[in-house]
């Protein structure tokens, strides 16, 4: 029986995923000396804060088992009910709008966690539907109406930058306090899945859920942490957009599912639940960022996009399903030594 | 069919999920039938429905398919939306006797394309499903976006119009196609081989496969007959609208799997009929068209939907705690 | 002889209705401490309602009293039973194939303490402890589903020990162990007893009973036929007490005078599976295969049967050579193979017994038009229930409605009428009751006696040297000795298979 070290770094996803990241972005950076400026990179990680935080969400549920497609309508519902609030009361304190969406998406994603339990219906069957209810009301109750009044503290908060630089042409350009979010949801995330009972449980149960049950881990409490957990990070993003496009508009966000669903399956998170980490999350991010950067520098027209991210979905796919046959067969060779 | 055969498919179907969908509807259609003042069961309306009912109809049968293997495809409205605009370029630039059945011919061609490649990543890679489908959705919906760069394709000859306008002694066109392929899936699903494998491997691929049975054959076929039906579903769909784009139809996604559920398709695989399937459609289509009369949007019908496919499993769940 | 060692748990006048069925009548039980108990029984004797009951994953019927360490309960719920002591080792193991070692073993740490935060430091010092303990060595940072069957089981054993198991249930615990492997787990459980952790050992591998267990209690439909110290037992005793009947074999009368040979095997190859095996099997011949477990029968069944590609050698169907690309080819050429697990391999459990019984024939109840004919496919599938006895409700009923002994039947009909020239037989009696058995062994013989060349693999000598004509002896993955019927006694081959 060989024993392998757990330092073996090749034989990880993330290995594999950091090096696409270089090879992709020296490509880029012979086709457009544009894209390694440090002003094209800070630019980049606030655009795709968004996509960042809530892939974080998805990764976790997908470590559990489960699997979510209802967070843009969670967020579109928190961030809606944040802009009527704000722009008619003209709230004018960061704080007080960052705190409206969280809650209101933590309340949504109970909705999900409770359906989840009690139906014990696939969840991407149960968050189609809760999708479909909480937009489909939304947008029947509020028509559809766009809210672009803020306060100046909504306004300003977007500006604040954490470094500072000026351009050669005097410009001045940084890393948005937005791109904090990110961060601060990623180690939070890590601390969470890493050092907390409730991350390790989480890793249980999508890694042998009856197992779980057995061993007395209290599966409701899971599926709620995990679920909320999603839900929280939807409103937080909802804020984080909201921010970027100095308008809410309901349709801005649903449809973006696929993209975070991406990112996660491409940073190793499985659909089977069980496996996936904070660091390959970010990566598959970003590597979705540097392709879709990359495609706009390369000049090549918007409608290739969905071709590129297709193909890569179902390459990464292939990828993984065929490393897992190789294991699967090595696995048997193994287990008759 | 023989009735002893309709008894038959009954015991299989669930009935518990029958009788909710039953109760549920029946009382929806009730209810919208007081509420629009009788106009529900006018024959005009009723002709509406038969006129509507064969897109919804189509795309379920071609969900249904991989959902009984355990899968999904979420590729189905897309591809749809694919093999119709290929079709719309050529019944707008060619024109001679021979434009129709040869945008048809190469319509259900590039539907085929697409569903070797779903079978090839499901059965032979073995991606699954919901990737590999969700993979290729994006992908197919991204290659109809560079074709048409957004716009919609209008305009087609009259002979193709009247595939999903026309009718034959009253009878609507699509109506008459729909009920062909009812027919069709009957005798492919209850009497063929694939048909037989399809629900034994849906329910256990490695005793299916330790039988003797090619199940990454029978996986692939599934997403072959899956896309095909997707590229019948475009030809009712781009004549009766009498154009093609790229996201026509991104709504019925959620309804197929609606109506597959309804129907007594189980998500896990290895159960589900046709009939079933087919009287959740109707009665489907029905609500629809009274969403329609009471004036609702499109996004409360939608939200009205995924309540109804939540209460309808909330339901199902009571009454299998309470067994 | 009474040894002054006190009660770990007793259990009197237990009783457990399932909706008018009694699971249960009036069991007792006592479970000394640093005891091996073994359970025994016929499957529905109510076994695996006794552990629930003990883990309090049931409630028993009002009346009973269960007594732990002196202190009384009605009933157990499964905190209560964990908090005591009681801790089971489940035949599927209950790891997570995705954590760590050091993390399965002390799971608890994670479940039980009430901060939220992990101590990474604790928990590798409880893994590093526990396997110290045991005298064991698992890479405590290596993923569980890297790991074989054994060392998996260690560590689901190493996972009770680590919440401080005082009585330890393994149920069926030696299925998929190798002989060798079984060696290390009873030493295992010796030395746990030594330190005076109670176990209870649920297993249908008499032997096995037999050879670790210090008392055995029997348990037959229900009710207990009594506890026994091993020396008052031995196998045929213990089957009689189980069955209620004496499993007399009958033994095979001759075969097939004229034999020809069918299937030819030359130097087959497998690296890591098999090496060099060459056999030949004669028409109308039964020829056992038997051999520790993790000898390479099975892998080298799946070889015959198409399923697993050898990496060299040559296969020989009617002096001719054969290559199978998948099992479909194999069927084409007359194979036909019962699998190992009757529940995952061979049934599809959810589907009909009338599918189940006609998808190996399909050819044969489909019309001139391709299509099924349903009238055939009823009458093909009826005859097949009446000529096999199936048990069964109906045709409609869902294949796990069946009692394995009645599934097993339904598994050998869909190959047996294939009309097959070689059958497999991979563990066909498998955990089934004995009268079962027994319907099964005179089929088999009767097969045989009708010209079909059978390969029987068995882990049971007794079976074997009853029911086979020949027998090849398989031992680390290499045929190692054929016998012919009466050359060999089944305790000398018991003998060879341990050695």
């Amino acid at each position: 029986m060989m024993r392998k070290s757990r330092w073996k770094i090749y034989n990880q996803t993330e290995f594999y995923l950091f090096i696409v990241l270089i090879v992709l972005s020296t490509i880029l950076a012979f086709v457009n000396p544009k894209f390694l400026r440090l002003e094209n990179i800070f630019d980049l990680l606030r655009n795709y804060t968004f996509l960042g935080i809530l892939a974080l969400g998805q990764l976790v549920v997908l470590i559990s088992g489960g699997i979510d497609v209802s967070f843009t309508a969670i967020a579109t519902v928190s961030q809606y009910i944040m802009g009527v609030i704000i722009s008619k009361y003209y709230i004018d304190n960061i704080l007080v709008a960052l705190a409206i969406p969280i809650p209101i998406g933590i309340a949504l994603g109970l909705v999900n966690a409770l359906l989840v339990y009690y139906t014990r219906v696939h969840p991407v069957i149960i968050t189609i539907s809760t999708l479909n209810v909480f937009y489909g009301f939304l947008m029947f109750i509020t028509s559809g109406r766009w809210i672009y009044k803020f306060p100046p503290s909504f306004r300003n908060f977007v500006q604040i930058k954490i470094l500072s630089f000026t351009s050669a042409k005097g410009t001045p350009y940084g890393l948005s306090i937005l791109t904090l979010f990110w961060i601060i949801v990623a180690v939070m995330t890590w601390f969470i899945l890493k050092h907390t009972n409730i991350g390790r449980k989480i890793y249980a149960v999508g890694g042998n859920l009856e197992a779980a049950r057995r061993a007395g881990i209290n599966i409701f409490r899971t599926y709620i942490f995990v679920y909320c957990y999603m839900g929280g990070l939807a409103g937080l993003a909802s804020f984080v957009q909201a921010q970027l496009a100095q308008i809410i508009q309901p349709n801005a966000i649903v449809g973006k599912e696929l993209d975070v669903l991406a990112a996660a399956i491409l940073g190793g998170a499985s659909v089977f639940g069980g496996s996936g980490t904070v660091p390959g999350a970010i990566l598959g991010v970003l590597l979705i960022a540097i392709i879709k950067n990359g495609l706009v520098l390369m000049r090549i027209p918007a409608y290739w996009h969905q071709v590129v991210m297709g193909a890569i979905i179902a390459g990464a796919a292939s990828v993984t399903a065929l490393q897992m046959k190789f294991k699967s067969r090595r696995m048997v060779r193994k287990n008759v030594d | 069919m023989s009735i002893k055969e309709l008894l038959n498919t009954r015991m299989i179907f669930k009935k518990t999920q029958a009788t909710v969908l039953g109760f549920i509807l029946i009382f929806l259609i009730i209810l919208m039938t007081i509420m629009t003042r009788g106009k529900l069961l006018h024959l005009s309306n009723l002709q509406a429905v038969a006129f509507q009912l064969p897109l919804l109809g189509t795309l379920t049968l071609a969900q249904m398919i991989p959902m009984i293997t355990g899968g999904i495809d979420l590729s189905i409205i897309s591809t749809a939306n694919l093999s119709g605009i290929i079709m719309a370029f050529i019944l707008t630039k060619l024109s001679g006797w021979y434009t129709t059945p040869l945008a048809i011919v190469v319509g259900v061609a590039v539907s085929l394309v697409v569903g070797v490649l779903n079978g090839i990543l499901v059965a032979y890679i073995s991606v699954p499903a919901i990737i590999a489908t969700l993979g290729m959705m994006i992908f197919i919906r991204g290659v109809a976006l560079v074709l048409t760069r957004g716009y919609v394709i209008a305009g087609f000859p009259d002979s193709f119009v009247f595939i999903g306008n026309g009718d034959i002694f009253g009878i609507p066109m699509p109506f008459i196609i729909f009920f062909a392929l009812i027919l069709l899936m009957l005798l492919i699903l209850n009497k063929t081989r694939f048909g037989f494998n399809l629900y034994m491997l849906g329910s256990n691929i490695t005793a299916t496969e330790f039988s003797g049975v090619n199940v990454k054959r029978v996986l692939f076929n599934t997403h072959l007959l899956s896309s095909l039906l997707a590229g019948v579903a475009s030809i009712i769909m781009i004549s009766r609208f009498n154009a093609a784009q790229a996201d026509y139809g991104q709504s019925y996604l959620l309804l197929t799997v609606l109506a597959c559920v309804l129907g007594g398709v189980n998500p896990a695989g290895g159960y589900g009929k046709v009939m079933g399937v087919f009287a959740s459609i109707v009665v489907l289509q029905v609500v629809a068209t009274g969403f329609n009369l009471l004036g609702f949007s499109s996004h409360l019908a939608n939200a009205l939907w995924g309540l109804i496919l939540l209460i309808v499993m909330l339901i199902n769940r009571m009454i299998s705690k309470a067994e | 002889m009474e040894e002054r060692i006190s009660h770990f748990l007793i259990l009197r006048n237990i009783n457990k209705n399932y909706g008018g069925v009694k699971a249960l009548e009036k069991v007792d039980l006592d479970i000394m401490e640093g005891e091996i108990h073994c359970l025994v029984g016929e499957n529905g004797s109510g076994k695996s309602t006794l552990v629930k009951i003990i883990t309090g994953v049931v409630k028993p019927e009002p009346g009973g009293k269960i007594e732990i360490k002196g202190e009384s309960f009605e009933f157990l719920d499964p905190l209560t039973s964990f908090l005591k002591g009681i801790h089971v080792v489940h035949q599927d193991l209950s790891l997570f194939p995705n954590l760590s070692v050091a993390e399965n073993i002390a799971i608890h740490e994670h479940i039980m303490k009430k901060s939220g935060l992990v101590n990474w430091k604790r928990i590798y010092e409880v893994a590093d402890r526990v396997m110290k303990r045991l005298g064991i060595y698992i890479d405590p940072h290596i993923q569980v589903e890297k790991l074989s069957v054994a060392d998996q089981q260690l560590v689901a054993i190493c996972r009770s020990l680590a919440s401080d198991a005082k009585l330890m249930i393994l149920d069926e615990p030696t299925s998929s162990l190798t002989s060798r492997e079984v060696e290390r787990l009873f030493s295992i459980l010796r030395d746990l007893k030594s330190r005076g952790i109670s176990i209870l050992f649920i297993s249908h591998r008499l032997d096995e009973v037999l050879d670790i267990g210090e008392r055995i209690t029997v348990l037959k439909d229900g009710k207990k036929v009594g506890t026994f110290r091993k020396e008052e037992l031995d196998k045929k005793k213990l089957t009689y007490l189980m069955t209620g009947r004496e499993l007399a074999f009958v033994r095979r009368s001759k075969g097939l005078e004229k034999k020809v040979p069918i299937l030819k095997v030359e130097n087959l190859t497998k690296y890591g599976q098999f090496e060099n095996v060459s056999f030949e099997l004669h028409s109308g011949e039964i020829l056992g295969l038997i051999g520790p477990r993790g000898a390479g029968r099975t892998e080298l069944a799946l070889s015959l049967f198409g399923m697993n590609p050898p990496d060299s050698g040559r296969i020989f169907v009617e002096g001719k050579e054969v290559s199978f690309k998948s099992n479909r080819d194999a069927i084409k050429h007359g194979i036909g193979y019962v699998p190992e697990n009757r529940l995952t391999q061979g049934l599809v459990l959810e589907q009909s017994v009338k599918n189940n019984l006609v998808i190996t024939i399909l050819e044969r109840i489909l019309n001139d038009f391709r299509l099924i004919d349903e009238e055939r496919k009823n009458k093909v599938a009826e005859e097949m229930v009446r000529k096999f006895g199936i048990k069964t409700a109906g045709m409609d009923v869902a294949a796990k409605t069946l009692s394995g002994g009645n599934q097993q039947k339904v598994v050998l009909a869909k190959w047996i009428s294939t009309a097959p020239k070689i059958l497999i037989l991979d563990g066909p009696t498998m955990g089934i009751d004995v009268a079962a058995k027994e319907s099964i062994y005179r089929l088999v013989s009767k097969l045989a006696n009708e010209g079909i060349a059978v390969l029987f693999i068995s882990d049971e000598s007794s079976e074997v040297t009853a029911n086979c004509d020949r027998i090849m002896l398989m031992k680390n993955r290499k045929i190692v000795g054929v016998f012919k019927k009466d050359e060999i006694s089944e305790e000398e081959l018991e003998r060879r298979i341990k050695e």
